[in-house]
């Protein structure tokens, strides 16, 4: 209806991706987290899920 | 429960999603022009939406808090509400029910149910349905208000009021399509919020095998076989006493796995509405099939902490152990005094005297080797306080969840998880005040109160009615705050209701015999007879009042879920042969001409041949009922 839903999606995952992954570069707080840096590792799957998002709706419009 | 500290990256995060919600619906609120647009979606969303938001609608805060809480106190087993109780009927209402709900052109169930029979059965299912789902979304809400209280220290008016708020916001300018977009939002939220929790506990365990290895520890510690908690149907086959859950297979499979699932999977408008907001007739049946399959692995994501956490409690060295009930900081304070200033000669007596400053129950032996080790002045007060939280003997499973997310999540994953769990919970409220909108605006209010009104006026009733629904949530949750035995009663009115009404939809579907007098005197009779099921039998271990036996207690059940289970076999049966005999003996109404469309002997069979493979939903319902038994074969 009107609104593709994977804009929003896509845009919030990227957002959070990019969010996580910048906080996880600097801030490698990994104690609670098994000595993993889960923040920096999850933030780049995110960012690759919004970016995946984003090329469906993008693909969407073009063949509109 | 201890308060957990959030940093600004959580916030943001938090912050971010609910500019998402808000902006999702203000950027759809200039396509609703009619009541369609706003109260059903006009049938014009793909079948992938569809198809999440059908899972998402179910997947509330609550299922994830109670999946993972269940897991701790059943194991895998836990996982038949989803392998048994969910998947068959979901591909039942796909190949079966969802031509006549769609091709109907129903705008709701009681519609349907109005076109099938009469306005009788469709006022009885309204009314039910509507009070339930005001009371649904005002259990989430209260949940929702209380988890920040508790976790973050906010007021819970306030937060009541300003989560309530933000919902409003989103479903008055969009509706239900604004529902159904920020339903798949969350979906993705709970799945990509969670995965890392689920991930880091397991590897803290030492993988699958080990985590299996430390539920047999429990299991037997427990007096129950090794295998109860990691195995799904052995410990049921071998009957109530052999099983943490308590039940027998016959009530498992008849009570949960037909008459609760197919009564609420088929026939629930919640999910029901998200299939028929699917653009076409393949789209709507396809819709219950897309869905199941998330559904069917969900019990890795949400079932396996609750795993994770029992397996933690028996390796000492994680320090961990299933949360106790949350209590005030002033107690505990008062419980470090006490244990301070106990005598180390009478241990024992000081330990109970810390249990009365707490106001729970301590394992005293614990507490009463601390009072010695205090006074040897071994210990801080820091320490003293923890040992003291780790010798509450009561469990509040309900806390697992957080548990795991507040000892794996550093900051930022912290908040990408909170905020999961906080949209799901506002999910609920939303999910619940668009089918009540839906139900109330055209079931109740266009059928019997204001008719033949414009379309437009309706579409104005629609969002008046959101408001109402929200407010009335509000209410429904400082009632279920108020009352500790308030969610037991509701719960208990979803049971009578919800038990009977799969036979309705049964007999009404496939039978054309069927009468709406049957329908409705055999539907009402169902309700009445859970009612009576249930004052007439009790749980072990339950005293007779909200949990049933407060006539006199007939028949007592091992366990709360079995009492269910065979509350539901008993409601639906009666309603199916008072249904059927009644039928028999009252009049038809409507002729087979009426009822085209709305009965399956009287509907032409829909042609999927020319389809390819993976659109024919009877094809892919097969493969998925496979893979659902290959499933319950491998945790067998």
């Amino acid at each position: 209806m009107g609104l593709d839903i994977r804009w929003p999606i896509g845009l919030m995952f990227t957002l959070i991706g990019i969010l996580l992954t910048g906080y996880g570069a600097v801030n490698a707080g990994v104690s609670r987290s098994l000595g993993i840096n889960i923040n920096l590792i999850w933030g780049v799957v995110l960012l690759a899920f919004g970016a995946f998002m984003l090329l469906g709706a993008l693909k969407n419009h073009k063949k509109n | 429960m201890q308060a957990i500290q959030l940093h600004f990256i959580d916030y943001t995060i938090l912050i971010a999603y609910v500019a998402f919600v808000i902006g999702i619906g203000w950027s759809l609120s200039r396509y609703m022009k009619t009541s369609a647009d706003f109260l059903t979606s006009a049938r014009s969303i793909p079948t992938w939406v569809t198809g999440l938001a059908f899972i998402s609608a179910n997947l509330g805060a609550l299922e994830l808090v109670g999946m993972a809480a269940s897991g701790a106190k059943y194991g895998i087993a836990t996982a038949h509400f989803y392998w048994v109780g969910a998947i068959p009927a979901m591909i039942f209402l796909a190949v079966f029910m969802m031509p006549f709900y769609y091709g109907s052109k129903a705008r709701s169930v009681p519609e349907y149910l109005n076109m099938r029979f009469d306005g009788r059965v469709r006022c009885l299912n309204s009314i039910a349905f509507a009070v339930m789902t005001i009371f649904a979304s005002g259990i989430s809400m209260n949940a929702l208000a209380k988890l920040l209280n508790q976790l973050l220290g906010w007021n819970y008016d306030l937060a009541l009021w300003i989560c309530s708020g933000v919902v409003l916001l989103y479903v008055l300018k969009g509706g239900l399509t604004s529902a159904i977009y920020t339903e798949v939002l969350q979906f993705f939220m709970i799945v990509l919020g969670f995965a890392p929790v689920v991930y880091l506990g397991l590897k803290d365990v030492g993988g699958w095998h080990a985590m299996n290895h430390s539920l047999k520890t429990a299991a037997v510690e427990n007096g129950f076989k090794d295998n109860a908690w990691s195995s799904a149907w052995q410990p049921l086959l071998g009957g109530p006493s052999q099983n943490p859950m308590g039940v027998d297979w016959f009530a498992m499979i008849f009570g949960l796995g037909f008459v609760l699932s197919f009564g609420y999977w088929c026939t629930n408008f919640l999910v029901v509405q998200r299939a028929m907001a699917a653009k076409n007739m393949g789209a709507a049946r396809n819709t219950p099939i897309v869905a199941s399959v998330p559904k069917m692995f969900f019990p890795f994501l949400v079932i396996v902490p609750g795993m994770i956490a029992v397996a933690l409690t028996s390796m000492p060295e994680k320090d961990y152990r299933i949360p106790p009930p949350p209590i005030a900081a002033e107690k505990y304070s008062a419980a470090v005094t006490a244990l301070k200033g106990a005598d180390a000669a009478n241990a024992d007596a000081g330990a109970k005297a810390v249990a009365a400053a707490l106001g729970t129950d301590v394992n005293e032996k614990a507490v009463a080797a601390m009072i010695i080790n205090a006074h040897a002045g071994n210990l801080t007060d820091d320490q003293i306080k923890n040992g003291i939280y780790n010798a509450v003997s009561a469990k509040d499973y309900d806390g697992v969840i957080l548990s795991l997310v507040k000892k794996y999540c550093p900051a930022g994953l912290l908040g990408l998880a909170l905020t999961a769990l906080l949209a799901s919970f506002m999910s609920g409220m939303a999910g619940n005040v668009t089918a009540f909108n839906t139900v109330w605006t055209y079931d109740l209010y266009q059928a019997y109160l204001v008719k033949n009104k414009s379309d437009n006026h309706y579409f104005w009733a629609g969002k008046i009615t959101t408001v109402l629904g929200i407010l009335l949530s509000i209410a429904a949750a400082y009632f279920a705050s108020m009352y500790n035995n308030a969610m037991d009663i509701i719960q208990l009115v979803f049971g009578f209701v919800n038990a009977p009404l799969f036979a309705t939809f049964l007999l009404g579907m496939f039978w054309r015999r069927t009468t709406a007098t049957g329908a409705f005197l055999g539907l009402f009779g169902g309700i009445a007879s859970s009612a009576v099921f249930h004052a007439l039998t009790l749980a072990k271990g339950n005293l007779p009042g909200v949990k049933g036996g407060y006539l006199h207690v007939l028949q007592t059940f091992p366990s709360d879920m079995a009492q269910n289970f065979w509350l539901a076999s008993f409601a639906f049966t009666v309603c199916f042969v008072l249904t059927l005999v009644i039928s028999l003996a009252t009049a038809r109404t409507k002729s087979d001409d009426e009822l085209k469309g709305l009965v399956y002997s009287l509907t032409p069979k829909i042609k999927d041949e020319q389809s390819v493979w993976y659109h024919r939903p009877a094809v892919t319902g097969i493969i998925l009922l496979i893979v659902c038994l290959i499933l319950n074969w491998y945790f067998w």
